[in-house]
């Protein structure tokens, strides 16, 4: 059961994501070097943070689907990465953003956090259309999660070798003049990150509660009525009349 | 057992393309191509230093997806793969083999196309770059086989499968390029000199390890019936 | 303080970023209602079919 205990946690995503907002407005210090725009950091970081530990989980699960079988830890995992991708695509267009904003131009190779995301991100896009070329379920379940443990292996692997290879040209994310971060950022940038992990893991949760509604109902329908008995579908490329899952904007 | 069945496995491999040489020829044809295209494409007589160790590695990358796409081709001709399948043997001996045998291809791929980089485009005598670029290829091989076997696995039965496998080894190799790249710059210099060769060595060596371990632990998972 | 952040050109980015990640999260509300939707009219279909048949 899915459902159960996610009102609250919406209830306590809209309290920590309201805080963050006021924080990061009306609390936080400007920063010395970049004025306002450093403001988008209180949004890209957490992003970025939570779309790397969506990654993760999504193999983690995945590792339970392949110890375990059945449906239950794919669909945990495939909500994970597909939600990581969005947020993805977050932290790459606010990281362009804000790269256009401090420095002028709209990418930024000296940016570890950004560039990790770009290869983090093709990669991941290949994730559906893996799953879609695959048209029976338990082989797709199976194919995908050993995409998803490569892949969760690939993404810390990544950000370190991106790391490594970035010359440190550019002025530290966090820092006044003085260096170091001060309290008032730290807090208000611990408030942004809780939210975004609270927001991620309720939209997860929402969408694993519409899904296995899905599930549920199908199986009704097929106690009803067993003439239209089908199997339980693949996660990807059944039903030509699912709407699409979310679209990656173009950028 | 595995091992034993992995070198049975590599054994068929390694004669059908010593009888068919369909994949190493056309590694070397195709990097020889890529190098034409980098000559043109850079408007370049000569590369050193960071030009020269992206060309390459580049261009190794580009031939291993090359390979890659043809590792199971012998599997997939004929049902082959079912007849293995049937064998009573771990999957991960059919991984074993072909990541071995893609090793082997590497190797001999690379004996014959460092040479054709160093008189197309290198400027710097290669063989001031090694041992230590031999290091490195050893090191990068053993990525680009782990890593390439495995989403050969992945790849195998899919419908797109010369789409997947690039788009999907590609981004999976970025670190690799990254190292075996950053620690063949300086080696690849005017002056050659080995700088930050430990580290780069160092992070190739984790990076295979966890991926030939993953690999290992995951293939028995996929070409199952 | 905010309305001075927002006037600026700098401030035109942070918005812009802010809306960005507004936009995503509402394109995903968007998706989520339209499959919820298709859910609440199968369900019905399903229970016009259960009403018709005899009471098990």
């Amino acid at each position: 059961m899915y459902g159960k205990g996610l009102r609250t946690l919406s209830i306590a995503t809209v309290l920590v994501m309201g805080a963050a907002a006021t924080l990061t407005f009306f609390y936080a210090p400007l920063d010395a070097d970049q004025g306002v725009i450093q403001k988008i950091f209180y949004l890209h970081v957490p992003l970025a943070i939570v779309a790397l530990c969506g990654f993760i989980a999504g193999g983690v699960f995945a590792i339970q689907q392949l110890r375990t079988g059945g449906r239950e830890w794919d669909m945990r995992s495939y909500v994970a990465i597909h939600l990581s991708l969005v947020l993805a695509v977050g932290a790459l267009i606010t990281g362009s953003i804000w790269a256009r904003a401090s420095w002028g131009h709209w990418w930024e190779w000296n940016e570890p956090v950004l560039v990790s995301f770009l290869i983090v991100f093709l990669l991941y896009c290949c994730y559906q259309p893996l799953r879609f070329s695959i048209s029976d379920p338990e082989r797709q379940a199976r194919y995908a999660s050993v995409f998803a443990v490569a892949a969760g292996a690939f993404v810390p692997i990544n950000f370190a070798a991106v790391r490594m290879a970035t010359a440190h040209v550019h002025p530290r994310v966090f820092g006044t003049t003085t260096g170091g971060m001060p309290t008032r950022m730290w807090e208000t940038f611990l408030v942004a990150l809780l939210g975004m992990a609270l927001l991620f893991i309720t939209l997860w949760k929402t969408e694993l509660t519409a899904k296995s509604s899905r599930e549920q109902l199908n199986r009704l329908r097929r106690r009803l009525a067993p003439e239209t008995d089908e199997a339980a579908p693949p996660l990807a490329g059944h039903e030509a009349e699912q709407p699409p899952t979310e679209p990656v904007p173009a950028h | 057992m595995t091992l034993r069945a992995a070198l049975a496995i590599l054994r068929k491999d390694l004669a059908i393309e010593l009888r068919t040489r369909q994949s190493v020829p056309a590694m070397v044809l195709f990097s020889v191509t890529v190098f034409v295209l980098f000559h043109f494409g850079l408007d370049r007589d000569e590369l050193d230093g960071p030009l020269a160790s992206g060309v390459l590695w580049v261009t190794l990358l580009l031939a291993t997806v090359l390979a890659v796409n043809r590792l199971f081709a012998s599997e997939r001709e004929d049902g082959a793969l079912e007849g293995i399948l049937l064998a009573p043997i771990d999957r991960t001996s059919v991984y074993l083999a072909k990541a071995a045998a893609l090793f082997l291809y590497l190797v001999v791929f690379e004996l014959v196309a460092l040479p054709a980089f160093a008189i197309l485009l290198l400027g710097p005598n290669l063989l001031d770059a090694f041992p230590a670029l031999l290091a490195i290829l050893l090191l990068a091989d053993v990525g680009l086989a782990a890593l390439g076997a495995l989403v050969a696995g992945l790849a195998a039965e899919t419908r797109a499968r010369d789409l997947i496998v690039p788009l999907l080894l590609l981004p999976l190799l970025v670190p690799l390029l990254i190292s075996a790249a950053k620690a063949s710059q300086p080696l690849l210099a005017l002056q050659p000199r080995a700088h930050e060769l430990g580290k780069w060595l160092g992070f190739l060596a984790l990076y295979d390890l966890v991926f030939v371990l993953l690999a290992v632990a995951v293939f028995d998972f996929l070409l199952e019936d | 303080m905010a309305a001075l952040a927002f006037a600026s050109t700098g401030g035109r980015y942070v918005a812009a970023a802010y809306a960005v990640f507004l936009v995503l999260v509402l394109i995903w509300v968007a998706i989520m209602a339209s499959k919820i939707a298709r859910t609440e009219r199968e369900l019905t279909e399903l229970n016009d079919l259960a009403d018709k048949r005899p009471a098990p």
